[in-house]
């Protein structure tokens, strides 16, 4: 697979092992990307794919064994600003209010403080949190907290989201609610994101663009355009257009499930 | 308090009473008042039995003195002055010899929890020294301190100190990870990580084991005062020993339970007003 170096994201032969007892494990073996500004990117595959390790190398938090990343043609050497980061975990400052939580991300950039309330203001805003500004995260619920770490983490306008299953522990409504919110305030703020999740509705709802990746070691298996119209609304999983997406990726998902089930079998792991 | 009303209350109480079959239901949330009525039945049930058994002659004072006798010999001490004065002395003790493993413990527990060079360097050093018993190191301890009050701080220092380091070493790796990666991600450094993310992060941790390590500080309270010391709690009741005077020996060790419990309850109250962020969601 070629990669197109004016991209906004190019990922070129990007390999990643890891040591476990002594012997080495290759989580990935070859990912070659590139990845236009403003696209929303969805990644899926079965558990244990490397798509969280593939988001943590792009955000900085991982090195790449081999291979490399590129932004905006610099390679990536470590954490920056110049990319947003949601966990599946509520990672919020505990003994912060949810607008201590936005302001803290804030500290590093040089803008005026005037600026800087405003900006914190207007992303509390845009993620329905008024009213919220001087409440603890553990007064708030799961969905309310990954409110707040989305706007954490768009607030210092970076230019890149990488949301690592951002609504997995969230409740099926709940997490419905937050797909069109974010969407409402990507709609707002176009970065291009980077969203890993294991839900393939979710991956076909949001994205422009589904990257399946097939397991052990991880490489690229499908990338599939989502032709479907924006803005989207809740409705949109019900069209004929939306289901031959996902029964098409269901089958690739299901094709690699079943081939690690058997090679576990083998092993005698299952 | 849940600010979300779409979180339904945790914990939240049922229309009708309470049977007495729910009051031992597994994890099952009981009433309050029968809750801090059980803790007073208890204490109150084995003062009865105390004062059962020796107001019936059942065992001999020497084994067993009275309620009576124990709280008579308690107001002797206290109007004589000498409750006060023991009291004084040993919390002094205690406060300094606390204070000072505190002061080393805190950073070096943070410190082998952030860095695995010196986890792995001191790990092992205090896992062995932990194991030793504090009363064979009283000879050590006074050659190198003397008979003073220095001596029995050392006793109440080695005491504390170990333990209280692993346990911060704990609180500090216990926090999540990924709060640590969210700093990384906002730009900042390991060293403004370290002290604007882990500690506070930690802290409501760190503040538990400090609430505990100042009880095993009271319990080695004996142990400190057992050799060159002529006031304290302590050193009331060893030499009570030699007098056979059991109602002062009982008397003295209900005394230190008791002043142990107030500091436990000073911890919980301030620890609940530092850290009211990290107080539980009540319905």
């Amino acid at each position: 697979m070629t990669t197109d170096p004016r991209a906004k994201v190019v990922i070129s032969g990007l390999r990643k092992t890891f040591e476990v007892d002594g012997a080495a494990l290759t989580a990935i073996e070859r990912i070659d990307l590139s990845i236009p500004a403003q696209q929303f990117v969805s990644i899926v595959g079965t558990s244990g794919c490397g798509k969280s390790t593939l988001l943590n190398m792009v955000g900085g938090l991982d090195r790449p064994s081999g291979g490399r990343i590129l932004i905006d043609g610099a390679p990536v050497t470590g954490p920056g600003r110049d990319r947003g980061f949601v966990f599946q975990s509520y990672t919020l400052f505990e003994w912060m209010t949810v607008s201590g939580n936005i302001r803290f991300a804030l500290e590093k950039s040089a803008l005026p403080r005037s600026e800087k309330e405003a900006l914190v203001g207007h992303f509390i805003e845009a993620v329905g949190l008024r009213g919220f500004e001087n409440a603890y995260p553990k007064q708030l619920s799961g969905g309310m907290r990954q409110r707040v770490a989305i706007a954490r983490a768009l607030v210092y306008r970076p230019s890149i989201l990488l949301m690592d299953e951002p609504f997995g522990a969230l409740d099926a409504q709940t997490r419905g609610m937050m797909q069109e919110l974010l969407l409402k305030v990507w709609e707002e703020h176009r970065v291009t994101v980077l969203f890993v999740t294991h839900d393939v509705d979710e991956a076909i709802f949001l994205a422009d663009r589904v990257i399946i990746l097939a397991s052990r070691p991880g490489r690229v298996k499908r990338d599939i355009a989502v032709d479907l119209p924006r803005p989207r609304a809740f409705d949109l999983v019900t069209e004929p257009r939306f289901m031959a997406l996902k029964r098409e990726i269901l089958a690739e998902i299901r094709e690699e499930t079943l081939k690690v089930m058997a090679a576990d079998l083998s092993a005698g792991r299952g | 308090m849940s600010l979300d009303p779409s979180v339904p209350p945790q914990g939240a109480a049922e229309a009708r009473p309470p049977g007495r079959r729910d009051l031992l239901r597994l994890r099952q949330e009981i009433p309050r008042h029968v809750f801090t009525a059980a803790g007073v039945v208890v204490p109150l049930a084995l003062l009865a039995l105390w004062w059962g058994v020796t107001a019936l002659g059942l065992v001999r004072p020497l084994f067993l003195p009275s309620p009576g006798a124990v709280l008579a010999e308690g107001w002797r001490q206290a109007s004589e002055g000498i409750l006060l004065q023991d009291a004084a002395v040993s919390v002094y003790r205690i406060m300094i010899g606390w204070l000072a493993a505190t002061v080393v413990a805190v950073p070096v527990g943070i410190l082998m929890g952030n860095y695995r060079l010196i986890e792995g360097a001191l790990e092992p050093f205090i896992s062995v020294v932990r194991y030793m018993p504090i009363v064979a190191l009283i000879p050590l301890t006074i050659l190198w301190a003397g008979i003073g009050d220095m001596q029995k701080i050392v006793i109440l220092f080695l005491g504390t100190f170990f333990q209280q380091t692993l346990m911060i070493m704990d609180n500090v790796k216990n926090i999540d990870l990924s709060l640590i990666r969210a700093g990384q991600t906002l730009g900042f450094s390991d060293r403004e990580i370290l002290r604007r993310i882990i500690l506070p992060a930690a802290s409501p941790g760190i503040w538990d084991t400090l609430r505990i390590t100042v009880g095993w500080t009271w319990t080695y309270l004996v142990v400190a005062e057992l050799v060159a010391a002529n006031e304290g709690l302590g050193r009331r009741i060893m030499d009570a020993q030699r007098y056979l005077a059991t109602d002062t020996i009982v008397w003295g060790t209900l005394f230190i339970g008791f002043l142990g419990l107030v500091t436990d309850w000073a911890f919980k109250r301030a620890g609940r007003r530092l850290f009211r962020w990290n107080a539980p969601v009540r319905g």
